[in-house]
């Protein structure tokens, strides 16, 4: 028998450690990005090690960080940090691709008028990228969302703690009780970040 | 008169390519100063230097009597107005946000502001009331324009610089904008500098053209004065002229 209140308090650290990730991971991003704007050599390399990030397959990056120290070992922290670095690409690759788009005549034009660069960033370049920076975070945050079932794996808890365990007693009940609920996030932040790309969208 | 914008022994260039070679010009108070020539004549480079987008790599330019380069660049630029082809009005500004930006910057109070951008709305001929809070995407491209023109005004700006401001338009509504530059620029007592390949439109607006041809000065003269320019350019500018 599963519990509801299992269910329902698996989920909430689901969402938590989504939440915190994600969090931690556009933060992270949209200053890296922004930096990398203004800085073209150190792009490559940047952006390379985001990508390289991304192509590790989930559970083994769980597992290269479980014996490195101070960040690494068993539980929820380790787990936000490999979700953090799976969450970083989209969202660094959007900032930039969303700040570079900007039409080279506004950005001309901006510093023509005699706006400083902070001017400009906060103006122009963030308000004009920012429909295409939520578009990262929202594929960021829909993948962090299957990807930290996985984090069960490592002791990081949340709903993967009921797939895990219904895959090793073979009780389809258990891994549905876990599925389910993840796939309903998933689609809630899915429509409701899309709804929002849409309302704050300037032009 | 002293002059408002002076090239002093100008040169500009990229690697080995010369982009401008020693130029020599002075714009004074309420002229307004047509940099003619072909595609490639460094006709705009040198516009850019006047607000500082371009530092020459010889010679000065002096803005007001001091150099560029001693300019703090903000305030040099916030003096200077600047109309381009592709307007580069922001899209995600209405109208009024985009006129009023430079007194925004400033730090005019907001009545000011929008007591100068109404006024400015008036002059150009766009009714305040039908296009203050429209968005540029709402916009014609002879509108676009003209509120491209409005914003360059907005602060009191001593020089007006121009890069083909009215070569993407449609010709009977380059031919209005073309007269209510006129218009605004005799009123007002502007300083110009005027970038086109339109040897129409120079003759039209001129008060001096300036013929650049690969970088050099080939011709200075007044519009009327231009037409008996010799000089195998002057020449196959006045062609088009039909």
């Amino acid at each position: 028998m599963i519990a509801f209140n299992e269910i329902w308090e698996l989920t909430l650290e689901h969402v938590s450690m989504v939440l915190i990730s994600v969090g931690i991971a556009s933060a992270v991003g949209v200053a890296l990005g922004v930096l990398l704007t203004r800085r073209a050599g150190l792009r490559r390399w940047v952006l390379g090690f985001a990508g390289l990030m991304q192509t590790v397959p989930s559970l083994a990056l769980f597992g290269f960080l479980i014996p490195i120290p101070l960040i690494g070992g068993i539980g929820r922290r380790t787990a936000i940090l490999a979700l953090v670095l799976y969450a970083l690409l989209p969202v660094l690759r959007n900032t930039l691709a969303g700040i570079l788009g900007v039409d080279q005549a506004v950005r001309e034009s901006a510093v023509a008028m005699g706006m400083t660069g902070r001017q400009i960033l906060w103006e122009v370049e963030l308000p004009l990228a920012s429909r295409t920076i939520l578009a990262g975070i929202r594929v960021a945050t829909v993948t962090t969302i299957g990807t930290a079932t996985i984090a069960a794996y490592i002791g990081g808890g949340g709903l993967g703690v009921l797939i895990s365990r219904g895959l090793a007693s073979v009780d389809s009940a258990q891994i549905l009780a876990g599925a389910i609920p993840a796939a309903c996030i998933a689609l809630l932040a899915e429509g409701g970040l899309g709804w929002a790309e849409r309302k704050l969208s300037p032009v | 008169m002293s002059a408002v914008v002076e090239f002093r022994n100008v040169s500009y260039r990229i690697g080995a390519k010369q982009i401008l070679s020693n130029l020599n010009l002075s714009v004074e108070q309420g002229q307004t100063l047509v940099l003619l020539g072909r595609s490639g004549s460094g006709k705009t480079t040198a516009l850019r230097m006047v607000n500082g987008l371009v530092q020459p790599t010889e010679g000065q330019v002096l803005v007001e009597g001091k150099p560029t380069s001693e300019w703090d660049l903000i305030r040099l630029r916030r003096r200077s107005g600047y109309v381009i082809q592709d307007v580069g009005l922001f899209p995600h500004f209405t109208v009024a946000r985009n006129i009023g930006l430079v007194p925004r910057l400033e730090g005019w109070a907001p009545d000011a502001i929008e007591q100068r951008v109404r006024e400015l709305l008036v002059m150009l001929e766009l009714p305040p009331e039908q296009f203050l809070n429209r968005y540029p995407r709402e916009l014609s491209g002879g509108q676009r324009q003209r509120v491209g023109v409005a914003r360059a005004l907005a602060a009191n700006q001593q020089a007006l610089l121009f890069d083909e401001p009215f070569g993407a338009l449609d010709p009977v509504t380059r031919h209005e904008i073309q007269q209510q530059f006129l218009r605004i620029s005799r009123t007002l007592g502007k300083t110009s500098l005027f970038v086109t390949h339109d040897p129409r439109e120079a003759m039209l607006l001129a008060t001096h053209i300036a013929l650049l041809r690969e970088g050099r000065l080939d011709v200075l003269e007044e519009p009327a004065n231009f037409l008996r320019a010799a000089g195998e350019e002057a020449q196959a500018f006045r062609a088009c002229l039909g």
